[in-house]
């Protein structure tokens, strides 16, 4: 440290302590600190909104066959229905009400990344603290193993499995799940070092504590601000993942609309003018992503022990 | 060196090995080979002859044998759909894939690293955080999205730019690359961009952080106090240091380009290896996804082992600790 | 006394303004070095030391601003100087050596490129071979033995006394008339330091150069300097020849930091310890910042004592100095 500064200016202690302040309410003023942080909470919290109670929301049932009319097809934004109903985003090739096509579409897009994360997080986080807390050989397999799937690009993993297992909703999961717990099982890993080779797990250790209850008790709890934050910025991986193998056909079946899907349905019509059936799901793609990312990148910030000063 | 180097071949080997096995099993676990190969009407003595003349017979060893010996033969069978070596087919269209990945490579350099070092120096100026918001939209955008975003206002809306295919090539070092003819670089502007804007993003975040950390370490203090000029320090002594981290995860994102070129070759219709596959898998031509799974594994396992010599050629400290170990 | 001192620092002011508040890192500070002259710059951690050099030297990064003084070179004002002109001043005239020297060499390019671009930044019409020349000749006077091999090396492979000798050979390299070294060996082993030390003297006095020598460590400074200044938050709290501030001190301060260093004059005493911590220099007290901590304070230091000079030749900052122990 050459430059004096930083050595000039602890921290204010005295003050901060009179305050009632748990860590989990420091944490909330400072995520919510940031209005991009706030602002991108409120529009997610929306978004699962939607996402949970399409069916009670969205004007139109779009995959009821009875009231959606192939004369209704390709209307643009604003245009209303045969029988005098406004269909504010468009409709698409078959005359679905776009609003409500995205409303379902966000369901099965959010519904599809969030069970794949879940899942590799699980798996991951288990295979990670047990690389961490058994070490030696079983680490070095583990994390060999790791590092030779990272040198994939998960695209590639997840389209390898889907060439060979084909379509479905739990095809598609199960391939988001093996293309991205290595993800997990890295983090989990570095972090549950670091924590291994601190006094509390030795203490926990001299207690003859068993090795189940030290790995998910002591260790696990301490490793979780960067499994939080490293699992919101792969769900929306696992999103973008997911409509992007659904537009190359490899992914969802047509009979599970997710918003890639509507987006390649959209394509076709594309050249010859017709934007918003490809354009609106995309956008809602898009804020999705963004709102995740955004949301991540705070969380980051704000659990970032290093960062704090 | 040289034994870091023999090292690393040899996991290589290993790697590309592993990789076959599951390869094979993936393939013969899953779907029935036979199922196929042979049309529905076709009666049992038929199937039979099918399943001796591809060796279904034999234990699942032998045929691993055979589909390895083969394998390194050059013969990975013949595609169900083209009716030609699926290997020949695979080699045919990867020029096609490696220039579009290769100018997207370059765009990333020459685009992201100004803009990224920029917003490291200019960390609270407006346009630094332009920079940064873009480089976050450019993560969340979906690659596909964006090329049929593309399309539809620089082709369709305001028709700049032709949309599909490959355009004029000439033939050059015994491939067909398009970087010669005006025709040939209009169609590979909008695809490349396409497939450059994520790794854009990266490298300004990439070279940002570089940035950020490095100026406020000594040694550039130290390099100003010299009385160095700054385009100097900046160019010199910043550059060469974040350009390690920058080069490293460049390189191996040059597997992710091609990886991600089967989205952006779709869309715009590029003929390259990447929409080959998606085809293939359409057609459930085996031969061919089988084919290309080795080749790209193949190039993959290439591409590490050149970004770890390079790596260890550009960082002093890493070359010196391999001569010690 | 009318020839300009080679450096002239006038009530020198350089704040920071963080998020926190400003902090006000250097408050006050006055010297002058001459030709030849060793200056030991002392205080605590945090006083204020390093940012005094970096102010000399023009290299306060944002929040920091240099507010208020003048730091005349040779006569010229440096404070407000223009970019291009200081640049010149920087490596040329005015060097700087770090604290770690396992930091300050830029870890991916060779010896001789640093070395020869601090040359080629000041002359550039020397060309490559003659600075090349010069930078084997000043590795070879800082004790460094076959010089032209390592040239070639890269940092790494020095160990940190090396470095430290490669980095004082830089700061040497245009002959500047101002040195300042910023605890350049706190980082180095005992024995390492003493040879560091005897040789930066010798080179001083032999080269006419002007030295600054920043620590925390009475000792070193005992060992190198002419005269001393002594910090305190930010300010200069007492000036003068070194013998007669070590001897004599005046400024309850620099008394309380001369009794906290063991010597053969209090064998078998207590050592004495000044109570209470240096004050954040985010939020300084009113009046004399050593106030709380001094046990002569009384009603006076309430108000911020003036620079003054109790004894010929010592300028103290203190409305109670120690003056039976100068008489």
């Amino acid at each position: 440290m050459s430059n004096g500064i930083e050595q000039t200016l602890p921290a204010e202690e005295a003050p901060t302590a009179a305050k009632i302040d748990t860590p989990f309410r420091r944490f909330l003023s400072d995520f919510f600190d940031s209005p991009v942080a706030t602002g991108a909470t409120i529009v997610l919290g929306c978004i699962i909104f939607i996402a949970l109670f399409a069916p009670l929301i969205s004007p139109t049932d779009p995959y009821d066959l009875a009231t959606v009319s192939v004369l209704d097809g390709k209307l643009p934004p604003g245009a209303e229905s045969m029988d005098g109903m406004t269909f504010w985003l468009g409709t698409d090739g078959a005359g679905r009400d776009l609003v409500s096509a995205m409303f379902y579409g966000l369901r099965i897009s959010l519904g599809v990344g969030v069970m794949s994360g879940i899942i590799a997080m699980c798996i991951g986080a288990t295979v990670g603290l047990a690389a961490a807390y058994f070490g030696g050989r079983t680490d070095n397999l583990i994390m060999r193993l790791v590092d030779i799937q990272l040198s994939f690009p998960s695209i590639l993993v997840a389209l390898i499995l889907l060439a060979v297992l084909g379509k479905g909703v739990d095809k598609i999961v199960i391939a988001l799940v093996i293309a991205q717990w290595a993800y997990y099982a890295r983090t989990v890993r570095g972090s549950a070092l670091v924590e291994r080779s601190k006094e509390y797990i030795e203490a926990a250790t001299c207690l003859a504590l068993g090795h189940k209850r030290i790995v998910f008790r002591h260790l696990l709890p301490n490793c979780l601000p960067p499994l939080i934050v490293v699992g919101t910025i792969q769900t929306a991986h696992a999103i973008s993942l997911e409509a992007t193998l659904s537009f190359l056909g490899v992914g969802l079946p047509v009979s599970e609309p997710s918003l890639g899907l509507l987006i390649a349905n959209g394509f076709d019509y594309m050249l010859s003018g017709r934007y918003w059936i490809s354009f609106f799901p995309g956008i809602a793609l898009l804020i999705t992503i963004v709102t995740i990312n955004l949301v991540g990148d705070k969380l980051r910030d704000v659990l970032n022990p290093r960062l704090q000063r | 060196m040289t034994v870091f180097i023999i090292r690393r071949l040899m996991q290589s080997v290993v790697v590309v090995l592993l990789m076959s096995f599951l390869v094979f099993g993936g393939v013969n676990l899953v779907g029935d080979p036979v199922e196929m190969m042979v049309s529905d009407e076709a009666d049992q003595e038929e199937r039979e002859r099918v399943i001796r003349s591809m060796g279904l017979d034999k234990p699942w060893y032998a045929q691993y044998g055979y589909f390895v010996i083969n394998a390194l033969e050059g013969d990975l069978g013949k595609s169900f759909v083209y009716g030609e070596p699926a290997l020949q087919i695979i080699v045919h269209h990867i020029p096609a894939t490696f220039e579009l990945a290769l100018t997207a490579l370059v765009m990333a350099i020459v685009i992201g690293i100004p803009l990224g070092v920029y917003a490291g120096l200019k960390n609270e100026t407006k346009a630094a955080k332009v920079i940064m918001a873009g480089s976050i939209l450019g993560f969340s955008l979906p690659t596909f999205w964006v090329g049929l975003m593309f399309i539809m206002v620089f082709a369709v809306m305001l028709g700049w730019l032709p949309s599909t295919g490959r355009g004029e090539t000439v033939p050059f070092l015994g491939m067909q690359v398009s970087f010669f003819t005006m025709d040939g670089l209009r169609h590979l502007l909008l695809p490349a961009l396409n497939l450059a804007l994520f790794k854009i993003s990266l490298v300004i975040r990439l070279s940002r952080a570089g940035t950020r950390e490095a100026v406020h370490q000594d040694y550039i203090k130290f390099a100003r106090a010299k009385g160095l000029s700054t385009r100097r320090v900046i160019f010199v002594h910043l550059m060469k240091n974040i350009l390690i981290p920058v080069v490293t995860v460049l390189g191996l994102e040059f597997g992710a380009l091609i990886a991600f070129s089967v989205v952006t070759e779709t869309v715009f219709a590029w003929p390259g290896m990447g929409k080959l596959i998606i085809d293939s898998i359409q057609n459930l031509d085996r031969p061919v996804i089988v084919a290309y799974l080795m080749i790209i594994v193949i190039i993959f396992v290439i591409i590490n082992l050149v970004v770890d010599v390079l790596y260890s050629i550009l960082d002093p400290r890493v070359r010196l600790q391999d001569v010690k170990g | 006394m009318t020839t300009t001192p080679t450096l002239q620092v006038d009530d020198l002011q350089t704040h920071f303004f963080t998020k926190q508040g400003i902090a006000k890192a250097v408050d006050g500070i006055s010297f002058t070095v001459d030709r030849g002259e060793v200056m030991g710059l002392v205080g605590e951690s945090g006083c204020g030391k390093s940012v005094t050099g970096f102010s000399i030297i023009g290299l306060v990064d944002p929040p920091g601003e240099v507010v208020g003084g003048r730091i005349l070179f040779k006569g010229e004002d440096l404070v407000g100087l223009d970019e291009e002109r200081m640049r010149r001043l920087r490596g040329n005239r005015i060097a700087m050596i770090f604290q770690d020297p396992m930091m300050t060499l830029n870890p991916v390019l060779r010896i001789d490129t640093q070395m020869i671009e601090t040359v080629l930044a000041h002359e550039p019409d020397v060309g490559r071979e003659e600075a090349r020349r010069r930078s084997r000749d000043v590795l070879g006077q800082v004790g460094i033995a076959s010089a032209d091999e390592r040239l070639k090396a890269y940092p790494h492979q020095f160990s940190g006394g090396m470095r430290q000798r490669v980095a004082i050979a830089i700061a040497l390299l245009n002959k500047p008339d101002v040195i300042i070294a910023d605890e350049p060996t706190t980082a180095l082993d005992v024995t390492i330091q003493g040879q560091i030390l005897y040789e930066a003297q010798k080179l001083c006095r032999e080269t006419g150069t002007a030295l600054i020598w920043i620590t925390h460590d009475l000792a070193v400074v005992a060992g190198l300097a002419d005269k001393i200044c002594v910090m305190y938050a930010g300010m200069m709290v007492e000036e003068g020849a070194l013998n007669d501030v070590l001897d004599h001190p005046v400024h309850p301060y620099t008394v309380g930091l001369l009794g906290s260093v063991p010597s053969h004059n209090n064998r078998g005493q207590r050592l004495a310890q000044i109570p209470g911590m240096a004050p954040s220099l985010l939020n300084l007290p009113t009046g004399c910042p050593f106030k709380a901590r001094c046990t002569r304070a009384d009603g006076a230091c309430e108000a911020a004592p003036e620079i003054t000079q109790p004894v010929p030749g010592r300028d103290v900052r203190c409305f109670h100095p120690h003056m039976e122990a100068a008489q």
